[in-house]
């Protein structure tokens, strides 16, 4: 089959899990993991094949459904963005030890620079704390193949694999030549019925199966060719990538004649012999990388007692931040060829809420309502409204994990603070923040919660939320007094109305939900489009 | 052959129209090709790019290194110079004259037209008001593409195709006015480019 496709990367991944005969897909959205999963939801031959393709509550519920559908001998696919595996971790680390029946596959996807996110952590060190095996693609058409590989791999050595991109091959397009496709496993459970049992005395055991195959791990990755070593005819330096940075790399030399050693890293843990290979032939090495210095602080260990070893540790590359092909030529001492400066008269644009969000009235409402008692109060979440930081609302106080805004709220308020007060999306809330909320429930804590409920998952572009219409069941079932509940109608015809209930319910020494509804503007308008479009069809 | 451009806007400009329009007119040409995108929280108002690499071998880096960028086209004057730093020598500038003002700080258009002008290889065009005279605002984006593409190295006819296949579901109409819009750029840059 030699049709190309022009593909995301992210695309590329959901097209290549298909292909491969995945039989589900898991996730929560996050920039910039997102397409992976909209792209199977919107797959016909998905669809045919009865693919479960759809959004779970938070990372770790999808992380283990995915485990689950293993354990059933079929295969799955777990993405997400690369805090999201914070959320799964303990799923995560434990299928290690579990291991895998059908093949399982677990995509992290990083945002160095930190486009859309609040660090900019690396998904390899989760690879190598796990002790599973981990796969880095270089470009769009690799990230495809990869994941047949993968799922191969995954099969071979009954363990889960992880995939690490980040978010420039996630976010850019390229063709793509596709694979036949493969036939999804048969429902089959474990072999071996203790498997999946992680009693300490079958998690010993087990543990020293994972340790033991280690040997193996780097035997793939020496083998399977994502790892490439190539002589060059200059011994003064060496160069590893890992990832894109070999594109950044191979860039700063158009007609491809790397006059150095060059070792190609795309799959981990890296084999000891070829970082070997590399380090006895080349007087200094340069290891490039998106993210940490993972590989690099491997070869330079603490004491730095062997060869120079350059890269992020020691400033030949920025500490943080993405790669680029400048940041890349500089390091190799070549000239940086940057163009003219931006001229002064050219102003930021940050991004902003939209115009006509129902978040600006629930905010106008709350910033009335919470004047009298004085700034510092409001804890938030991560989400479109984490933009009321800004100007002009300047309405918000913290912003740190998917649902701290309840739970920082609550610890406030167990410190003294009063009111303390909580804004949190109902996608977020639904993710994280349900737990945080019967926590507060339990103690009675004086905290003032706000739902957000545009009913969508907005900043990732308007995937359905888990619970849309069911907010307040939600709380009531967890426990918080009928008569501390509202739902109020954010626009500013009900300003006053919304402000007045705000600032009553900041009096109580109890907890009280206030939950703004409105749909989201982006996908009202987007409703109202594609409706025309029906009825233009009609 | 090598271009190397940059896409300029503001998130809700809809800027990869323009991408997907040269791209399909690249891949019809049997040219490589690489599109980098910016998703997520940018597009809420933002200031948004894209890299579009386009050659007859095997491309490199996503990202288009600093100085190389063969063209800048902008669907705003000001973004057109947020990536001035990408620009080569002999590099053009091609955008569309209409301010997007979302921001309280939105500088003086005579100022930013000034910077604009200040370039040699420059191509300034207002393209709402064409989009406007065609009856069709939505075509702004194609006036734009026509007064860049004497300089992207690809047929002109290449480009009229793709807008037909692109355009093909909305019928005759939408076609012919998105190829007017096309042409009034092409001749306003074949008129004005020195």
């Amino acid at each position: 089959m030699s049709q190309k496709l022009m593909l995301l990367g992210d695309e590329a991944i959901g097209r290549a899990a298909i292909d491969a005969g995945i039989s589900g897909i898991y996730a929560y959205p996050g920039t910039p993991s997102t397409e992976i999963t909209e792209y199977v939801m919107s797959s016909p031959e998905a669809k045919a094949g009865k693919v479960r393709a759809g959004w779970s509550a938070n990372e770790k519920t999808a992380m283990e459904s995915a485990l689950g559908m293993s354990y059933a001998g079929k295969r799955s696919m777990v993405c997400m963005k690369h805090v999201g595996m914070n959320v799964a971790a303990d799923a995560f680390i434990n299928s290690a030890i579990t291991g895998v029946n059908g093949g399982m596959i677990i995509v992290a996807a990083d945002d160095p620079s930190m486009h859309s996110s609040q660090n900019e952590q690396d998904s390899r060190v989760y690879g190598k704390f796990a002790l599973l095996p981990v796969l880095e693609p270089t470009n769009q058409q690799e990230a495809y193949n990869m994941v047949h590989y993968g799922f191969d791999l995954s099969e071979k050595l009954r363990l889960p694999v992880l995939m690490r991109i980040t978010t420039r091959i996630a976010h850019s397009r390229a063709g793509v030549e596709r694979k036949e496709m493969r036939q999804q496993n048969e429902l089959q459970l474990p072999k071996d019925k203790m498997q999946f049992i992680l009693l300490p005395a079958v998690a010993r055991r087990q543990y020293k199966t994972l340790l033991a195959k280690q040997t193996e791990l780097e035997k793939e990755a020496s083998q399977a060719g994502f790892n490439q070593y190539t002589e060059g005819k200059d011994k003064k330096l060496g160069v590893i990538t890992t990832g894109i940075a070999y594109n950044y790399l191979i860039e700063n030399y158009p007609d491809r004649n790397i006059p150095y050693s060059v070792l190609k890293i795309g799959q981990y843990p890296i084999p000891e012999s070829m970082l070997r290979k590399i380090y006895d032939t080349c007087d200094e090495l340069l290891v490039l990388e998106d993210g940490y210095p993972v590989v690099e602080e491997m070869l330079k260990g603490s004491l730095n007692l062997g060869k120079p070893i350059h890269g992020r540790l020691d400033g030949s590359v920025p500490r943080d931040g993405e790669l680029n092909p400048n940041l890349v030529a500089v390091a190799l001492g070549m000239e940086d060829t940057r163009g003219k400066e931006i001229p002064a008269v050219v102003a930021g644009r940050p991004p902003a809420l939209c115009k006509g969000c129902p978040h600006i009235f629930s905010f106008t409402a709350l910033n009335e309502a919470v004047a009298q008692w004085g700034k510092g109060r409001v804890f938030s979440d991560i989400g479109c409204y984490t933009l009321s930081a800004l100007d002009p609302l300047h309405a918000i106080d913290t912003t740190v994990d998917m649902g701290a805004s309840i739970t920082m709220a609550k610890g406030a308020a167990d410190a003294g603070l009063f009111p303390s007060i909580a804004v949190i999306g109902d996608s977020t809330f639904t993710h994280s923040g349900i737990t945080g909320l019967i926590d507060c429930v339990r103690e009675k804590s004086p905290v003032t919660i706000i739902i957000l409920d545009n009913e969508t998952t907005g900043m990732t572009g308007g995937q359905d939320s888990a619970a849309t219409g069911r907010i307040e069941q939600i709380c009531e079932g967890a426990g918080v007094e009928k008569d501390h509940i509202f739902i109020v109608n954010p626009s500013p015809k009900y300003n006053d109305e919304n402000r007045d209930i705000i600032k009553k319910e900041l009096e109580y020494k109890g907890v009280s939900v206030i939950i703004p509804r409105r749909e989201c503007i982006q996908t009202a308008l987007r409703g109202i489009k594609e409706r025309k479009k029906q009825e233009q069809n009609k | 052959m090598k271009k190397d451009i940059i896409l300029a806007g503001v998130g809700g400009q809809g800027i990869l129209s323009i991408a997907t329009t040269i791209g399909m007119a690249a891949l019809d040409a049997g040219l490589f090709l690489k599109q980098s995108e910016i998703h997520g929280m940018s597009q809420r108002g933002g200031d948004v790019s894209s890299n579009l690499r386009i050659a007859d071998r095997d491309i490199a880096s996503d990202l288009i290194p600093f100085g190389k960028a063969d063209i800048i086209i902008s669907v705003e004057p000001m973004e057109s110079l947020r990536y001035l730093p990408y620009l080569s020598k002999e590099g053009w500038i091609v955008t569309n004259t209409k301010p997007f003002i979302n921001i309280p700080n939105y500088p003086q258009l005579d100022e930013v037209m000034k910077e604009v002008n200040a370039y040699e290889n420059h191509i300034a065009i207002d393209a709402d008001e064409i989009a406007k005279e065609l009856g069709s605002p939505k075509s702004a984006n194609m006036v734009i593409l026509g007064a860049a593409a004497p300089f992207l190295g690809i047929e002109y006819s290449a480009l009229q195709q793709a807008i037909k296949k692109i355009f093909g579901k909305k019928g005759d109409e939408v076609i012919q006015t998105n190829l007017d819009a096309l042409q009034r750029g092409y001749d306003f840059a074949m008129a004005n480019k020195k």
